[in-house]
């Protein structure tokens, strides 16, 4: 098994018409994943990548039946594809688009709401279950089947450690990001949730930053359900200066106080391993499967 | 983007927010003429910079007379502000604001702003409000979360707000509704927060935004092009400015290694390895996913052009999108168009890793080689102090 998608989840691409959205469809393909379409308003009733194109999500749903939807679509009109394809009823909504604005972000999470549909993002690198299905921007190279759930809010970071539990034979689950942006989509407590239910996963790596609550939501779902998985993370920004705003900090945190070390500890308190540094996840995830 | 308290406030005051008269000045002279113009007895100068707490630095002052008021933005003008939220150089005064004053009988605080977690657009309030009570507003249990719909508050939202801020009905609901405005405009505009502290109620029982702050979008900009107009070029950093142009994430700090990263989760993680090695980055750089050559070009020419790096440092990790052989071939053209003799700390990994390296490797640059961040960061730091930064 895997978490939120698999050998028979079937995608559509939104903008796949697109420069890079066609690249990463392409690797989608060359990896097992079930393209079963694009929507592309205008070019409805052609054929790109070998799929068939609509021009909007609805058609798509009715002829092509798809589990997932990849957003590809520019900042500013990337909202109304997400609330389109929420709308259309596709369960699972995935949106790479970076820099969209955050009013913008709150309309697609008023759409989710009560919905049948999950978001992962956007600013998200996608998911991967390695070997079964790409939805995203990320590498190849580094992924290999396995045993770990990665969720992490940063992709560099992550292909860092794909790459980790790769040389390490210990391979990955599934590994998606929820996103950079303030405004998302599903987040770490609930990618927690969804790993310790999969029976495939043995161990799970949350990688967070400074800002926002995802840590501390996780440490207390932590905390109550205390897993027999280990659970490694790592928080980056500890050392990172205070914003220089203009407004007072403290109340612009106020929903997540945005402390590195207030998360860590909380993590840790909820029974998390702490990785002082991104190096070294690979190695803790190792060390507690052993023990485990 | 910020926008200064005169932008801010003539924006609220057209959209029905109560701000008290008020012109911008940028000479003594023109300061005591909008003093005369806006008449009564009583003014308030203010500093026009991006930064809060400028009370405290002696950016507000109150005077009874308008030689006063040319003697205070006399002080003010070309002066340096220094405060919690500049860096350490401070910023420049090229304006001043010009008030009437108006008689206080109490301060409190209000801000608007999106609520992450739910996903919402919030109007937070404190029963104080001033910059003495700054560090009690991060106390949540000191903060109202205020149910301020579209039109102003509900029968259940006004007995809140009069019992919390021991008011009338009357007053709490005239103070809904101008949050209402706030918010409608918060909305409207793509703001990203607006706060008033403090907001005034007077001597006659009205309200007044003594000081606002106000934050727009970047990411919605686009579609307000009126807006865009506001931007003050002279505030930004100008290297954060430079890197803006060629889509790189840069954010100016306080050391002397030049950082580039792919990725703004490994920008921190590697700022946080500097700090521990006990050394400090001059900065934070994120190269986008999509950069080409040529802009990771210029932000290596950027750094090379900061006279308080000592040392370079690239972390590059190969993604789906941008590999690090882009990365390596936009450092090796940007020290073949510079000459700059500034060695190199290189990490790379994942895509693009191999080709990477050999492509640094033989273009006289002074590079060294690091297994992982960690590494990357023991070196720079070593590098930096010992070339005595």
């Amino acid at each position: 098994m895997s978490i939120l998608v698999n050998r028979d989840t079937r995608v559509i691409f939104q903008g796949l018409t697109g420069a890079t959205a066609s690249r990463m469809a392409e690797r989608a393909i060359a990896v097992g994943t079930e393209l079963v379409g694009g929507v592309r308003p205008g070019k409805g009733g052609s054929r790109h990548l070998n799929v068939p194109l609509f021009d909007t999500v609805a058609q798509a749903v009715e002829a092509t039946r798809p589990d997932a939807t990849a957003v590809f679509v520019p900042p500013l009109n990337a909202a109304e594809a997400m609330i389109e394809a929420v709308e259309a009823g596709v369960k699972l909504i995935v949106c790479v688009t970076e820099r969209i604005p955050v009013l913008d972000m709150v309309r697609v999470r008023d759409a989710l709401s009560g919905s049948q549909s999950r978001l992962i993002g956007p600013n998200s690198f996608g998911i991967i279950t390695p070997g079964e299905c790409r939805i995203g921007v990320m590498p190849d190279r580094p992924h290999l089947p396995g045993k770990i759930g990665i969720a992490s809010r940063t992709a560099t970071l992550t292909y860092a450690v794909v790459d980790q539990t790769t040389r390490l034979g210990l391979g990955q689950s599934t590994s998606l990001g929820i996103g950079g942006d303030p405004v998302h989509g599903i987040g770490f407590a609930e990618c927690l949730e969804l790993f310790l239910a999969d029976e495939q996963t043995a161990g799970i790596v949350l990688i967070g930053e400074i800002g926002g609550s995802e840590e501390e939501e996780a440490a207390s779902l932590l905390g109550k359900s205390k897993p027999a998985k280990p659970v490694v993370a790592y928080v980056a920004g500890v050392h990172a200066p205070p914003a220089r705003r203009m407004g007072h900090a403290g109340t612009v945190d106020l929903f997540g106080s945005g402390d590195v070390r207030g998360k860590i500890d909380a993590l840790r308190d909820a029974g998390a391993i702490i990785a002082d540094n991104p190096s070294l996840i690979g190695h803790a995830m190792r060390e507690a499967l052993r023990q485990a | 983007m910020n926008l200064h308290e005169y932008q801010a406030k003539a924006l609220l005051r057209d959209r029905g927010i109560p701000i008290p008269r008020g012109a911008v000045a940028s000479t003594p002279e023109q300061a005591r003429a909008r003093a005369e113009e806006l008449g009564g007895d009583a003014w308030v100068v203010k500093a026009q910079v991006h930064a809060g707490q400028r009370g405290k630095a002696g950016g507000v002052k109150i005077v009874d007379s308008v030689d006063a008021v040319a003697a205070a933005a006399k002080a003010m003008l070309g002066k340096r502000i220094v405060t919690g939220h500049t860096g350490r150089e401070g910023l420049a005064v090229r304006y001043v604001y010009v008030e009437e004053a108006c008689k206080v009988a109490r301060e409190i605080y209000a801000a608007v702003l999106v609520d992450r977690r739910e996903a919402r657009v919030s109007v937070i309030i404190a029963r104080e409000g001033g910059a003495a009570v700054e560090e009690r507003l991060a106390l949540p249990e000191n903060l109202i979360d205020a149910p301020v719909g579209p039109d102003g508050l509900d029968a259940a939202g006004i007995n809140l707000l009069a019992g919390e801020l021991e008011m009338s009905a009357d007053r709490a609901a005239l103070l809904g509704r101008i949050l209402a405005q706030a918010r409608n405009a918060f909305i409207e505009l793509d703001a990203s927060l607006i706060e008033f502290n403090p907001l005034a109620v007077t001597d006659s029982g009205d309200f007044a935004a003594l000081d606002v702050k106000m934050v727009l979008d970047d990411n919605a900009l686009s579609r307000h092009p009126e807006l865009q107009a506001l931007r003050d070029e002279d505030e930004v950093d100008p290297q954060e400015r430079e890197a803006d142009r060629f889509e790189l994430n840069y954010a100016r700090l306080d050391g002397n290694i030049g950082l580039m990263t792919t990725g703004a989760g490994l920008g921190l993680a590697a700022i946080d390895m500097i700090v521990e090695e006990g050394g400090e980055a001059a900065n934070f750089m994120d190269v986008r996913p999509m950069a080409s050559r040529d802009q990771v070009a210029e932000g290596i020419m950027l750094l090379l052009r900061d006279s308080r790096v000592r040392v370079v440092m690239v972390v590059a990790m190969g993604g789906g999108i941008l590999h690090c052989d882009t990365i390596a071939e936009g450092i090796a053209a940007a020290f073949r168009k510079s000459g700059a003799a500034i060695p190199v700390v290189f990490h790379a990994a994942g895509t693009g890793k191999e080709i990477s390296e050999l492509t640094l490797r033989n273009q006289g640059i002074p590079v060294a080689f690091a297994d992982s961040i960690g590494e990357a960061a023991r070196e720079a730091v070593r590098i930096a102090g010992s070339a005595g930064g």
